[in-house]
């Protein structure tokens, strides 16, 4: 890999043809390569955390909290209608709490653990209750001798469990059972969140091991959460009066501070995903910057030349595609890679919550299938093309673009069905125990009323 | 005595009422409402979801007056509500049958 970025290096050298440059990139190529060296004879003593990463690790853990309870509760609160404003704020927060004990009981240990023969699909309970966790004990990062400290590992990705998991409620908001949707909450993330991020992420894993690519979850936060909404959207139904009554968001500026909340969050989702505050945590964190931007530009002028305006909720939404799409890719294509990546995703999302969703007729209510499922799509295929280095990507051993993107493929299909099958008997269980949806009247009501007895707006 | 109801475009209400003020109507309700005329409504466009929106707002303004400043009254309520577009709005004139003060239990034109 070092052999392979010098030798890139020097490519660029000798392109530029400029004598001065090129002496100075081989020195530096001469430099990484002794320092290279040097961790392997050292690698005998146990390493020690660097306080430079933990802080920005623990940084990183907190801009995720701060993408679900605030973020991701207003911007889907924003789009409701005001009688169902305090349900998906209540949904969001008790998801994330939920999700937050069981990762500590047994989540991490499922995912992150060594599953012996069923090491292809899922870890142990080894780990569970964090046993035997100290402040002492380390996570490997991505570079070898490099560590960072357990418990901020574990945080990290409690997070991103938790907001995979109310990223779905999108999908059959104002119309699902409180009781119901904890129910199914807890049998997803065991069932479906554990296993893929498992496969994809954990050494061993089924996906990990083929070499797909995901650098901060567009399969297994995005795919896997787009696709389970698609399903509970599609075996809950539609919203009474759906297409028939009008159902305008309530509050846009909501929408949109939940929009920026997002997106400032997504710089410890993305660069966080880097597990070290080097260069590549600075290239995630660009990306995550000038994707979105790109997505927001091209949804809007798609939507200004296809339908009349440019709305500000098309903005918002172009934002969310970019970031979804770039997800994958954050750290492992160039800044223009991530541009492309973004642009393509607007346009193609803008068609996922208008022509996809119409010639279908679910009633996806917040789009997540549209934006975050097709989004992830986007990004997980890209992220096979864009990390070619002749494409400004970082690469990877043995790169062929037409290998990697199959690669990618695996993956997008393994989530697509996994997530799918595993959403689709959740609900049934649900449904038949519990039952999935309020009763008419409630639902007229607002689940505000019906199901939390309190109003958003008073007076 | 007479009771004028006008319908008029929101932006508008602080002129009629600075127009009302200057001729001595002493005080006048309104009411944020919604409603259609020949001024169609306009469509509305979230991601995929289309909506129509029929009714438009305006503003409802109400004034019992003495019958002799009805002219005035109309007068000024058309001047100053008036943009020259559709859907700037309508006056309603109707005879004013009794009028009380609660707090003085005056009646009539003594009330208004």
């Amino acid at each position: 890999m070092k052999k392979f970025l010098a030798l890139i290096a020097l490519g660029f050298g000798l392109c530029l043809a400029n004598v001065p440059a090129f002496a100075e990139e081989a020195m530096q190529a001469a430099t990484e390569t002794a320092t290279a060296v040097a961790p392997a004879v050292a690698a005998t003593a146990a390493p020690v955390p660097n306080k430079g990463d933990t802080t920005w690790m623990l940084i990183s853990t907190a801009l995720v909290v701060l993408m679900i309870v605030p973020g991701l509760s207003l911007f889907y609160g924003g789009l409701v209608r005001a009688k169902n404003m305090l349900s998906i704020l209540s949904q969001v927060l008790a998801i994330f709490a939920l999700i937050s004990i069981l990762w500590i009981i047994y989540g991490y240990s499922l995912a992150f653990g060594d599953g012996g023969a069923m090491n292809w699909m899922i870890g142990d309970l080894s780990k569970m209750f964090l046993a035997g966790m100290t402040p002492d004990s380390t996570a490997a990062t991505f570079t070898d001798g490099v560590v960072i400290p357990e418990f901020t590992f574990v945080a990290f990705q409690l997070t991103f469990a938790a907001i995979t998991t109310a990223l779905i409620i999108g999908g059959f908001a104002e119309r699902i059972k409180f009781s119901a949707l904890l129910a199914f909450s807890a049998l997803w993330f065991t069932f479906s969140y554990l296993p893929i991020a498992h496969m994809v992420w954990a050494t061993g894993g089924y996906l990990f091991e083929k070499g797909a690519l995901d650098f901060a979850g567009g399969t297994v936060v995005h795919i896997n959460a787009g696709v389970a909404a698609l399903v509970g959207a599609i075996l809950i139904g539609k919203r009474i009066g759906y297409g028939k009554e009008p159902m305008a968001p309530h509050n846009l500026p909501m929408t949109m501070i939940g929009a920026s909340l997002l997106w400032v969050g997504w710089f410890g989702f993305n660069a966080g995903s880097n597990l070290e505050a080097t260069g590549g945590a600075a290239l995630a964190f660009l990306n995550t910057i000038v994707a979105t931007a790109a997505a927001t530009l091209t949804w809007m002028f798609a939507e200004w030349m296809l339908r009349g305006k440019p709305s500000m909720l098309g903005m918002a939404s172009g934002a969310i595609a970019g970031l979804v799409a770039v997800t994958p890719a954050a750290g492992l294509v160039g800044p223009m890679g991530a541009i492309i990546l973004g642009g393509i995703a607007g346009p193609i999302c803008l068609w996922g919550v208008t022509g996809l969703k119409k010639a279908f007729g679910y009633d996806d209510t917040l789009d997540v299938f549209g934006i975050h499922g097709v989004g992830g799509i986007i990004g997980a295929i890209g992220t096979g093309i864009f990390v070619s280095p002749a494409l400004g990507g970082v690469g990877v051993d043995g790169y062929s673009m037409m290998g990697q993107v199959m690669t990618q493929a695996t993956g997008v299909l393994v989530t697509i069905v996994w997530s799918g099958v595993v959403a689709f008997i959740c609900f049934k269980v649900v449904d038949l125990t519990i039952g999935l949806r309020v009763k008419e009247e409630e639902e007229r009501e607002g689940l505000d009323t019906s199901t939390h007895g309190e109003r958003a707006y008073n007076g | 005595m007479k009771m004028v109801t006008a319908i008029i475009k929101p932006f508008k209400l602080d002129e009629v009422r600075e127009a009302l003020s200057a001729i001595g109507v002493q005080g006048i309700t309104v009411t944020e409402v919604k409603g259609f005329g020949r001024q169609k409504g306009h469509t509305e466009l979230y991601r995929g979801a289309e909506y129509v929106v029929d009714f438009l707002p305006k503003i409802k303004l109400e004034a019992a007056i003495k019958a002799e400043m009805l002219d005035q009254v109309v007068e000024a309520i058309e001047k100053a509500a008036q943009t020259g577009k559709i859907g700037d709005g309508k006056i309603f004139v109707q005879d004013l049958e009794q009028v009380l003060r609660i707090r003085t239990g005056e009646v009539g034109s003594e009330a208004l």
